[in-house]
């Protein structure tokens, strides 16, 4: 292996064979007035493997949705997305993603990449029935006949367990939050992308209809295969669906590593102090600790380290430097990368559930 | 077992209830016909007690929470305060219920005004009610509220607006407004659920401490179970299903042994921040996952269609009541009524 920089060296180790997405020094700026700008992501490096499903977890305003949506080329217009971004297509095509215009990049979206959006009620057309949804899609992006069209839906419904016959001839607002949610995860679908993001894909949704996602998403990725960002500030859920956690603080990608490590060795303060922060439902009463203060605003970080003033671990050292996000276990195939320099003092002392 | 639809079932052990709602009951008109929003439910609070209303979206605890404020008058039974029916109160003593049970919104953002200062929106009713004399004395008061509700120091937040906080100070200001009048009973409706988890037990620990350390009571109420075990852990808990309460129970037991079918479903579906003990959990099976409307209830035990331990001709056929099951803890289904309930494995 041919070292380029610390970041791809570090980036490349998790998972198996070639990352289907390769992230680099990924920055994202939202212009807020003339000639004022904050950055939102912060150079971030990140592989997805095939297969592969990867939680990006954070408290809100840490810039997981602009991550997401950077990523597909969908920022608003004031929000300018830069570094490098690659995508391996099954058929070892490379892909350049910020470099994508035009008929490329609608090519990529849908096809090779497709995104859940966060607030499902906002991404349907409501004067349009979900048949018109899915008819509007699948000819924006193919040749396929009306009845293929029609079958190709049918089939995705029935694997988010919905029945075709009732929910094609509604409208959006006929359904109930998880229907619709469902419908979004069978339209991202449709054309078979080999990258699913889903942003908050069960917040604001009832716990039983949260639970009936959860187990849909389970099931989809079993049958269909591909790899998955789903975006959260729910810890829980991270822990149900995700091989790989990364939490972001303050538009950095500070802790990385396999699910079992994140929740049970978690080596970044602020990791740790989220999951400290949940609640369990199993079990006696559980001691739970909050992080002190909030988010840091974009416009006005601090000094060093995003997190130091929040941090219990700070030091001196915190508030002058900001430490990379560097690899803590050399056993291939289990990375686990942390951006502090107190990481050796961080421990989680696990419950015990009883 | 005793069928206790009359309201005992509800009642703490000892000591006289502060506030009790009394089959009350809410029907609304809506475009498909009248919907019984709650139904003939029995709730009480003692003094310095929480209780937590649980439900999923729509089971009418908010409509509940209004008429134990008093913002909204039972279309069926009674509220009482202090021993007395609040809507036959005379007006300076329902004024004065008003003043002892406040309640506080979901949205920081919609309760509070945005044209004041966190220092008159703290001192307005101070001075309204005639709680402090002078605007020297409401502004000393609102420096200490500020200081009860965690927002330090004071002086940092007196002189912002609304718009100028992050949600969880807002949350918090909301908080110290409701103490301004000395509530004995704060109504939480998902006060929480809008903010971040850290922020969220931190606002939590803050009421907890409101709850030790002055007394107050609390009507608490979210949709998450955690958050419910975590908050209330000490009180009792009362899952709604579609206006009617399903069961009830001191919330340890409610949380390590549910036994209505649905109670059981809910607390299956939750997930763990633990990916090991997250990902082997059984999960209650449902039959459906459609909620149905209200104004089209099931027959029986609205529960039935979706329930897995639907029995036909007994589920479909009775409203269940709610019927104590174990020593303060009842349940409204007709198979556990008739089976009992197992202990957990410990
Ligand atoms: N169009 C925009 N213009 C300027 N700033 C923006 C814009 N969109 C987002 N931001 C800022 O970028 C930061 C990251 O926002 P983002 O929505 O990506 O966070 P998030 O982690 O998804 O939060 P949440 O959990 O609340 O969804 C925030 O500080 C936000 O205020
Ligand atoms: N003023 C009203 N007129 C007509 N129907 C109403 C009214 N207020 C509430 N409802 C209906 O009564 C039922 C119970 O609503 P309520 O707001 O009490 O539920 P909730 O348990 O608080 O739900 P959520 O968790 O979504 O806040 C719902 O079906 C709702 O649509
Ligand atoms: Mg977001
Ligand atoms: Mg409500």
């Amino acid at each position: 292996m041919t070292t380029t920089s610390p970041g791809a060296a570090r980036a490349t180790r998790g998972g198996s064979g070639k990352p289907l997405l390769s992230i680099r020094d990924f920055k994202v700026e939202y212009r807020t007035g003339s000639g004022t700008t904050v950055q939102a992501v912060r150079g971030v490096d990140l592989d997805l493997y095939p297969g592969e499903s990867l939680a990006l977890v954070g408290e809100s305003g840490c810039g997981k949705t602009t991550f997401g949506l950077g990523l597909l080329r969908l920022l608003p217009r004031l929000g300018h997305a830069s570094g490098q971004v690659t995508f391996n297509r099954g058929d070892g095509t490379e892909i350049d993603v910020l470099g994508l215009d035009g008929r490329d990049l609608r090519q990529f979206r849908w096809r090779d990449a497709a995104m859940v959006f966060q607030g499902a009620m906002n991404a349907f057309n409501p004067v349009l029935k979900i048949r018109g949804h899915m008819h509007d899609t699948m000819r924006a992006h193919t040749k396929a006949t009306k009845q293929e069209i029609e079958e190709r839906a049918a089939e995705l419904l029935r694997l988010v367990r919905l029945e075709p016959e009732r929910v094609m001839d509604s409208y959006p607002h006929e359904l109930s939050g998880g229907m619709r949610q469902r419908v979004l995860i069978a339209m991202s679908l449709l054309l078979e992308p080999e990258v699913l993001i889903l942003d908050e894909p069960t917040t604001a949704l009832d716990i039983l209809t949260q639970r009936s996602v959860v187990d849909v998403l389970h099931e989809v990725r079993e049958r269909l295969g591909f790899s998955m960002i789903f975006i959260s500030h729910d810890l829980s859920l991270a822990a149900e669906l995700a091989d790989r956690v990364a939490t972001m603080y303050a538009g950095r990608i500070i802790e990385t590593g396999g699910v079992r490590d994140m929740f049970y060795k978690p080596r970044h303060p602020y990791t740790l102090g989220l999951i400290k922060a949940v609640p369990p439902i199993v079990g006696d009463l559980p001691d739970l600790e909050s992080i002190p203060g909030g988010p840091p605003s974009l416009a006005n970080l601090p000094k060093g380290c995003a997190f130091h003033p929040r941090c219990k671990f700070a030091t001196d050292e915190c508030q002058e430097v900001d430490p990379p996000l560097i690899p803590i276990t050399d056993e291939p195939g289990d990375a686990h990368d942390v951006a502090c320099i107190h990481s050796d003092e961080v421990h989680l002392e696990r419950r015990t559930a009883s | 077992m005793t069928a206790v639809s009359e309201s005992p079932a509800v009642q703490g052990e000892g000591g006289k209830p502060l506030m009790t709602l009394d089959g009350v009951s809410q029907v609304f008109d809506t475009k498909a016909g009248p919907i019984r929003a709650v139904d003939q439910a029995n709730l009480s609070i003692n003094p310095g007690e929480v209780l937590c209303l649980v439900g999923e979206s729509g089971s009418g605890k908010t409509t509940a929470a209004r008429m134990a404020a008093g913002l909204t008058r039972p279309s069926g039974g009674q509220v009482t305060y202090d021993g007395q029916d609040i809507w036959s109160l005379k007006k300076n003593d329902f004024k004065d219920f008003r003043r002892s049970v406040q309640y506080v919104h979901q949205d920081p953002y919609a309760s509070l005004n945005p044209t004041r200062t966190i220092q008159q929106t703290l001192t307005a009713p101070l001075l309204k009610h005639g709680v402090v004399k002078g605007k020297q004395a409401a502004a000393e008061r609102a420096y200490e509220l500020l200081t009860k509700v965690d927002l330090t120091p004071p002086e940092n937040y007196l002189s912002k607006y609304p718009h100028q906080l992050s949600g969880g100070q807002r949350q918090r200001v909301a908080v110290a407004r409701a103490l301004t009048l000395d509530p004995k009973i704060i109504i939480a409706d998902e006060s929480t659920s809008m903010l971040d988890v850290s922020i969220r037990i931190s606002v939590l620990a803050m009421l907890g401490r409101l709850r030790d350390d002055l007394g107050v009571g609390f009507l608490f109420i979210t949709h998450d179970l955690a958050i419910a075990k975590y908050f209330g852990w000490r009180g009792r808990t009362a899952v709604m299903y579609l206006g009617r309460i399903v069961e009830f129970g001191p919330t340890p037991r409610i949380i390590n042994a549910p036994t209505h079918p649905y109670t059981r479903a809910l607390i299956d579906a939750i997930p763990e921040p633990d990916p090991d003990l997250t990902r082997t959990k059984n999960a209650e099976s449902l039959r459906s996952l459609e909620i149905p409307s209200l104004a089209h209830l099931p027959s029986g035990c609205a529960f039935h269609p979706r329930c897995g331990q639907f029995e036909e001709g007994l589920c479909d056929g009775k409203v269940p009541q709610l019927v104590q099951i174990r020593p303060g803890q009842s349940a409204a289904c007709h198979v556990v009524a008739r089976d009992g309930a197992d202990e957990p494995a410990a």
